[in-house]
């Protein structure tokens, strides 16, 4: 069982892996594609439209390899981790069953209707169908978030007799303060990500003359979203959901900030790589008392460490959580840097003509996609050993009867698949990018000559 | 209360056999139906804005089914791991062919999500078929209401040990691909024109005439595997109305695909698929996964979820069922009518 229990763990996290980086890009475009489409319907200019199009065409190869590869994902929890369905099924299923109730069914009539339904139905319904798209994939976010936060923060249920559990209020869980800031700080993060795609593209596009009236709305919109969108990541957002981390999984805090001992008051370790044998971290570069500080709004609270709780409720991997931790904090940062920068050109009005500047943006695309997969690792690493935190542990979860190989034949069979996978969707991006935003059958524009 | 969530699973599931079914069925037939680039395109085209929405019973039907039967869902997903992850993968390959074809303009390609088409369609129904042969038949539960099935053994009537798959659920896997693949061809036939409407219909009508005759094989071997099925129909003789209407869409089946009466032949199999789904379903209830030693079963009582949290989600089900409900009418109203490929789309 050791074995099918490591193979289950990899599996999963493979497969979440990988799935996640395209909702983390499609919920955030889905607010941008209703944004161009708004615009265009205040302003009537044209170009808008244009880009609310080729945005739908990207947003919908992203979205069906989002569903793809999806649904594996909500069978995994009956295939590989039957026992914790057994155990939770009453609590997390509610939220799951109500993602495919309302979310599912909202994204899948309006996201057809908003593709193939403009020049039949008209300009209003395909605004309202982008509305739709974007209501349901945020609906979506929230009941995955939900059923994340419940495991992350176990609320809304009373244990039985038998020692099972079952739901006793359902509000509880439904507005798990937990999920507040876990949703809120996501959806920011899946903004920035289609923000920084969209002003890079931009970027791109200028770069390579080509497209300049498009370029630069891409380039407006991806850089007024990233800044506030970047913002919003360290505050509220970012900081109210250490808080309730520090609250809530004290254990996971000090992981995370590499805090092996109890100090007062506590300072952040920038730098260095933590050493779990000796309890340290090699290399620090630390700034003094700062953590106290950020999480108790006080430069002398005391922050326990590692040492203050028993060490089989240790998350099982810290370097890892560390490491990923520190990657979103620290991209994070840079994210802020780079889009107040851009902004600040902008509104001067020299970003289009700045080659440094848009160099920046257009080779900054891949990162916020690892910003916010390190995020999702703090997350789920945070929460180890515990499946449902304090009440339900991984190595119960998985299902009883199936061997390590039959778990390895078919992780190897998602590898494969989502090896062809990625490499499609590729080569139809390349396409869709080298193809520009121009509709069909229009003439090229002349560089330069169209404005913006 | 319990039976309320047993009927609402039901009828997810059979909603997704009648919806997704035929976009299966095209899927199966498109191949044989389709002579050119351009008929395929036709197909592609005719379940292109629905199919998606029509797989999404399956997820919801899925979800539903975990949060109403905590036990069931872990119990039958757990112990029909192998096949159901192979479902997944065709599920994928499938979803991908349907999306991605269209996107280059290259004879290999289109070539290619063709015969991935079909092969992932075709394969599905017969899974689908063999998971519903497997739920009648019965599987090894324990005491703790897990099993492990091998995926085949060695197919014989006598086998101490079947498989997922032997005779009995091969056979049922093959009457579920002759009847959807007459659903999906009813569809096709509905939505084109010409020649390809012509195919269509031939092919609709050879499949039903196949469809009987395994219907009268399968309906004998299943009361000789699983002779408690009798039981339901026998205490509760209403019942009987389902095979009747099963009965009454077989006939339509056979009759109606020749005279050039597209939508009540699609209807008939439609009426075919839900008589035979919902005798299934009364014949098995209250069991909702019948084990090999009658005292294992799972049944609505012993693998559902808190009395609470049904009733619950009684409340957000009803909700979400009214929205879907008019999403589809939406949908297929909007898209109703011949294929035409001048609109953009797929």
């Amino acid at each position: 069982m050791e074995d099918a229990l490591l193979v289950s763990r990899l599996q999963f996290a493979f497969t979440v892996t990988y799935h996640y980086l395209f909702p983390m890009f499609t919920m955030g475009l889905a607010l941008l594609v209703f944004v161009l489409k708004t615009i265009y319907m205040r302003t009537g200019n044209d170009l808008y439209n244009e880009s609310a199009r080729f945005w739908g065409r990207i947003f919908a190869i992203s979205f069906v390899m989002g569903v793809v590869t999806g649904i594996p994902l909500e069978f995994q929890f009956g295939t590989n981790w039957a026992a914790f369905s057994a155990f939770t099924g009453d609590i997390i299923a509610q939220t799951l069953a109500m993602e495919g109730a309302f979310a599912f069914f909202l994204e899948s009539a309006f996201v057809g209707l908003f593709l193939f339904g403009e020049r039949r139905f008209g300009q209003r319904v395909h605004w309202f169908s982008s509305l739709m798209v974007f209501l349901g994939t945020w609906g979506s976010g929230y009941f995955i978030i939900t059923t994340n936060a419940w495991m992350q923060n176990p609320v809304g249920y009373r244990v039985l007799e038998n020692g099972n559990i079952e739901l006793n209020d359902y509000w509880a869980v439904l507005l798990n303060p937990w999920m507040v800031w876990q949703f809120l700080h996501n959806m920011g993060g899946a903004v920035v990500c289609a923000a920084f795609v969209m002003a890079g593209l931009g970027a791109f596009y200028l770069l390579s003359e080509r497209d300049h009236g498009y370029a630069r709305i891409f380039l407006k919109v991806g850089v007024v979203s990233g800044v506030l969108a970047s913002l919003w990541m360290l505050f509220p957002t970012g900081h109210f959901h250490s808080e309730m981390v520090a609250e809530e999984q004290p254990a996971t805090l000090a992981a995370m900030e590499g805090l092996f001992e109890t100090e007062q008051p506590a300072g952040i370790v920038i730098l260095g790589q933590p050493d779990v044998e000796n309890r340290t971290i090699d290399n620090p570069l630390v700034v003094p008392r700062a953590l106290s500080f950020l999480i108790y709004q006080n430069w002398n609270a005391e922050v326990k460490g590692l040492e203050a709780f028993p060490e089989e409720n240790w998350p099982d991997n810290i370097p890892l959580l560390y490491y990923s931790y520190h990657v979103m904090v620290g991209l994070g940062t840079i994210f802020i840097a780079v889009m107040v920068l851009a902004a600040f050109l902008l509104w001067r009005g020299r970003l289009y003509g700045s080659r440094w500047m848009l160099w920046v943006l257009m080779l900054a695309i891949p990162f916020p996609f690892i910003a916010n997969t390190a995020g999702w690792l703090t997350a789920e690493l945070g929460r180890q050993p515990w499946l449902a935190y304090g009440l339900f542990r991984t190595e119960e979860g998985v299902s009883p009867l199936i061997s390590s190989g039959s778990v390895l034949f078919t992780l190897i069979g998602f590898a494969g698949m989502y090896l062809i996978m990625g490499l499609l969707y590729i080569v139809l991006m390349v396409r869709e990018v080298s193809h520009g935003p121009q509709a069909e059958g229009e003439p090229q524009e002349e560089p330069g000559g169209v404005t913006a | 209360m319990e039976t309320i969530w047993f009927i609402a699973v039901a009828f997810m599931i059979a909603m997704y056999v009648l919806l997704d079914g035929f976009d299966l069925g095209a899927g199966a037939i498109h191949l044989a139906a389709a002579k050119n680039d351009r008929e395929r395109r036709t197909i592609i085209r005719a379940i292109g804005p629905v199919w998606d929405g029509n797989e999404v019973w399956l997820i919801a039907a899925g979800g539903t089914l975990f949060f109403a039967f905590p036990l069931l869902y872990a119990s039958s997903f757990s112990g029909f791991y192998l096949p159901l992850i192979i479902v997944l993968w065709l599920l994928m390959i499938r979803g991908l062919a349907v999306e991605l074809r269209g996107h280059l303009e290259n004879p290999l390609w289109a070539s290619f999500w063709d015969a991935a088409f079909f092969f992932g369609s075709s394969l599905l129904i017969v899974f689908y078929g063999a998971a519903l042969g497997n739920v009648v038949r019965g599987v090894p539960l324990n005491a703790d209401g897990y099993f492990f099935q091998p995926l085949w053994t060695d197919f014989s009537p006598f086998s101490e040990e079947p498989g997922i798959l032997d005779w009995y659920t091969v056979l049922i896997g093959l009457l579920a691909f002759t009847t959807l693949t007459a659903h999906g061809a009813n569809w096709i036939a509905l939505k084109t024109e010409n020649a390809l409407n012509a195919r269509s219909r031939r092919i609709s009508l050879a499949f039903s005439l196949a469809t009987a005759a395994l219907t009268l094989v399968a309906t004998p071997a299943t009361f000789w595997v699983s002779p408690w099925m009798l039981e339901g129909f026998l205490e509760r003789p209403y019942g009987l109305v389902l095979p009747l209407l099963a009965l009454a869409g077989l006939a339509g089946m056979i009759l109606l695909p020749l005279s050039g009466r597209d939508r009540p032949a699609f209807f008939a199999s439609g009426a075919y698929v839900l008589g035979m789904l919902g005798s299934t379903a009364f014949a098995v209830y209250p069991r909702v996964l019948p084990a090999v030693d009658p005292q294992n079963s799972l049944t609505i009582q012993n693998a559902a979820s808190s009395d609470y949290s049904q009733a619950v989600g009684l409340a957000w089900w009803s909700i979400g069922m009214v929205l879907a409900a008019v999403y589809f009418v939406l949908i297929y109203r909007l898209f109703r009518g011949k294929v035409n490929l001048e609109d953009e789309g797929y």
